[in-house]
């Protein structure tokens, strides 16, 4: 129904014979549902020109994420006259509009004045509110429902929602919700499109042009029950897997095995993989290693895989001699086989982390990461070799109180200190710790056979933060 | 005598002053003069900075203190150095080669972790830690490490002496290191020398420091009192080592007095231990 027929009286739902009495002269076309769809998908890939995702908003919108695109047609308001300008030629009838969210983007397109742009710093509520409630893109009883509250604006429903003033619309909040409790879909309650409309909660679109994973998979003729048998499937798999990513210049970097078992269970593995890798031995083999625990049960009839996260990865040139295989595996495949085995917490690399603090000034990360930027470290601090996770307390025999140690006992050994350098005073970080929390002071020493040690102090005998001050051994110089 | 020599041997004799080999891949076959040059120039003493670095060693050490991954690791970077001399400039750089530091948990516990600000600068942005909850998952990380061609050198800790750790595990850690060229010095806290494949087996204990200069009383550059026990291709001797700025220093205990002499190097090669005359065949045909 075009603006013509709706001026002439016509309205979705009648009866053609009446509409024919209405306006003699109205032009039919039989309904193709199927045909608009197919025709909506192929303008909502055509619609990608003003920016990188669309989906289908069925029966008769598209929408386009433009997220960091709007400055190449010249700002949002030029992108809204270049659609308009592109749908006139080709004879379609537009209406659009910008908003953060789609549900905002969809209320104003349908509702709003023309080209409306929604910026993200304006106050969405208040811009919205002189829509109907039709505008959040509610089911037809629903509409009625709030029809019959007397809630026609989405102005009416922002109080009641953002619990503003008082105490009479907190109440009517909680009647609202009491009453679309049940209403688990978006289209059927309100409250949860409103706050799709104001991007509280996250509301997922199917992309018009979906990313496929890749996927192999083997169903087998007979169920099988034993290792071998299912490490020769895996096998096979992996190497089909790496064909297909081969085949699309990628690697994979989680990989995800499924089995499907006679009696309806699945068992599902996953695998993360330091750097992409499309090595059908090395998958194979971190997958017999994650496949201990498998019970078979009466078989395993289906086994899929599937690379849930893959990256591109470049073909490379095989290894052109037999000389190369001698020169064993690289530092990724190591680093996998160890993270398989041994855990993601066991293979990690020390860096830098900005703190005086000797515990906090290292931070542990995985092998294969960059490290992060820091300050040059003071190279006249000498720092030990080894650091104990906890420090070892030590009694310590002394002169004076905040004097040089002279003896001290750890693991019940007793070391006369030869040399000491010290104190090096190492602060708590007051904008982070408890103001009771006591200073450091640390010796470097060395005992009278060259054992090297660095101690300390932590607090001093009158700081007022507890009684006398203890000694602990924190780390062992090389 | 017929004796083969694989070619990586051959490379690595090619440092020595020995006679010259032809090289390139194939068994060389050595006859008997020839053979009685080398096993002369294989008795020589060890000394830092030597071309032929063994592939497999053992650092037996106490956990009370950090000498024996201090000592591992002043031989890594004197191992390093050296390979970086004799550098092949088609290979990848040496010092873009990561380390990897494996340490079981008792060692964790008993000696403490591996520190970032206290290693070596050259070593601190390319270090990989493992932690391994038993000795066997050690091993199994000190394999995978051997076997991996891009690491500079694998070190490992694994305190005492477990049922695991027996002669075929080092026999196969010692021969996935000479495969791939990947050297290993494992450290062994508070360990007996009970039998293994090492190449070279140290004991070290902390020796006290050099004075340093600007200040008398403080601790100077780590030393270490290193005997060296049991070498394939070496005299036993013992040695304090010191770590000078990257360097790898030797001189000979009780030598102090002897030590401000000059060419007091060429004295310390004097032996206090008897050199082991009877095992010169074995130690030259280094299959």
């Amino acid at each position: 129904m075009n603006d013509a027929g709706q001026a002439a009286g016509g309205r979705p739902g009648m009866m053609l014979a009446d509409a024919r009495a209405l306006c003699p002269a109205i032009q039919t076309a039989p309904a193709d549902p199927a045909g608009d769809l197919a025709f909506l998908e192929k303008l909502a890939l055509w619609s990608q020109r003003w920016g990188p995702w669309s989906a289908l908003d069925p029966p008769d919108g598209v929408l386009v994420d433009i997220s960091a695109a709007a400055h190449l047609f010249g700002g949002e308001a030029r992108l809204l006259a270049d659609v308009e300008a592109a749908f006139g030629r080709r004879k379609l009838a537009v209406r659009t509009a910008i908003a953060p969210t789609a549900g905002a983007a969809w209320a104003l397109a349908h509702f709003g004045p023309l080209r409306a742009i929604l910026c993200p710093q304006d106050n969405a509520l208040q811009r919205l509110s002189s829509l109907p409630v039709a505008a959040l893109r509610l089911d037809e009883d629903v509409i009625t429902v709030l029809r019959r509250l007397g809630l026609k604006h989405l102005g009416n429903l922002s109080g009641v929602v953002t619990g503003l003033a008082d105490r009479s619309e907190a109440a009517a909040r909680d009647a609202l919700h009491r009453r679309f409790r049940n209403r688990k879909s978006p289209a059927a309650n309100p409250l949860v499109r409103l706050d799709q409309l104001l991007g509280k909660v996250p509301e997922p679109l199917l992309p018009v042009v979906p990313q496929e994973t890749p996927l192999v998979q083997r169903r087998l003729m007979e169920p099988i029950r034993h290792r071998t048998l299912l490490d020769t499937v895996i096998g096979d798999l992996a190497v089909e897997m790496a064909r297909e990513l081969e085949g699309r210049g990628e690697g994979a970097r989680r990989l995800e095995i499924g089995l499907w078992r006679v009696d309806g269970e699945v068992l599902v593995r996953k695998l993360e993989l330091a750097a992409a890798t499309r090595e059908a031995a090395h998958i194979t083999r971190l997958f017999t290693t994650k496949l201990d625990d498998i019970d078979a049960g009466f078989g395993i009839e289906t086994v899929r895989l599937r690379a849930s996260w893959a990256e591109p990865l470049a073909l490379a040139q095989g290894d052109i001699d037999a000389a190369a295989e001698r020169h064993g595996t690289s530092l990724n495949a190591c680093i996998d086989r160890l993270t398989v085995r041994l855990g993601e917490k066991a293979v990690r690399r020390p860096v830098p982390h900005a703190s005086h603090l000797p515990e906090r000034a290292q931070r542990w990360q995985p092998p294969l990461e960059l490290e992060p930027a820091s300050q040059g470290v003071l190279e006249f601090q000498q720092r030990p070799l080894k650091l104990f996770d906890k420090p070892e307390e030590i009694a310590v025999l002394y002169a004076s109180p905040d004097g040089f140690p002279r003896r001290f006992r750890w693991r019940g050994d007793v070391h006369e200190v030869a040399r000491v350098e010290g104190p090096e005073r190492i602060a708590p970080e007051w904008w982070r710790a408890r103001s009771t929390t006591r200073l450091r002071d640390y010796y470097r020493i060395e005992d009278e056979t060259g054992r090297r040690y660095w101690i300390y102090r932590h607090g001093l005998a009158d700081d007022g933060r507890g009684g006398a001050p203890q000694w602990y051994l924190h780390g062992l110089c090389a | 005598m017929p004796n083969f020599v694989s070619s990586a041997g051959v490379d690595a004799l090619s440092g020595f002053p020995g006679p010259s080999r032809p090289k390139g891949g194939g068994a060389v076959r050595l006859d008997a003069a020839e053979l009685a040059a080398l096993s002369k120039t294989r008795e020589a003493r060890w000394r830092p900075q030597l071309a032929d670095q063994p592939l497999h060693s053992e650092v037996f050490a106490d956990t009370g203190n950090a000498s024996g991954a201090g000592l591992a690791l002043a031989l890594a970077r004197d191992a390093l150095k050296v390979a970086a001399q004799h550098h092949d400039p088609l290979a990848e750089a040496e010092d873009r080669l990561q380390v990897l530091w494996v340490q079981d948990a008792r060692a964790i516990r008993r000696g403490g972790r591996v520190y970032y600000h206290g290693l070596p600068p050259e070593l601190r942005h390319r270090l990989i830690h493992v932690e391994a909850k038993t000795p066997e998952d050690a091993l199994f990380a000190l394999e995978e490490g051997l076997r991996c061609r891009d690491l500079a050198c694998v070190i490992g800790e694994i305190v005492g002496n477990p049922r695991t750790l027996d002669f075929t595990a080092s026999r196969r850690l010692s021969l996935a290191a000479e495969q791939h060229g990947v050297p290993l010095w494992l450290v062994r806290l508070e360990a007996q020398p009970d039998l293994s494949s090492a190449r070279m087996r140290w004991r070290v204990e902390a020796a006290p420091s050099a004075t340093p200069r600007w200040n008398a009383d403080a601790p100077g550059m780590p030393s270490w009192k290193a005997e060296l026990f049991r070498a394939r291709s070496y005299a036993p001797g013992e040695w304090i080592l010191s770590n000078d700025n990257g360097r790898l220093q030797a001189r000979r205990p009780h030598a102090s007095t002897a030590a401000n002499t000059q060419g007091s190097a060429a004295q310390n090669s004097g032996d206090l231990v008897r050199p082991t005359f009877g095992r010169s065949l074995a130690a030259s045909a280094r299959a």
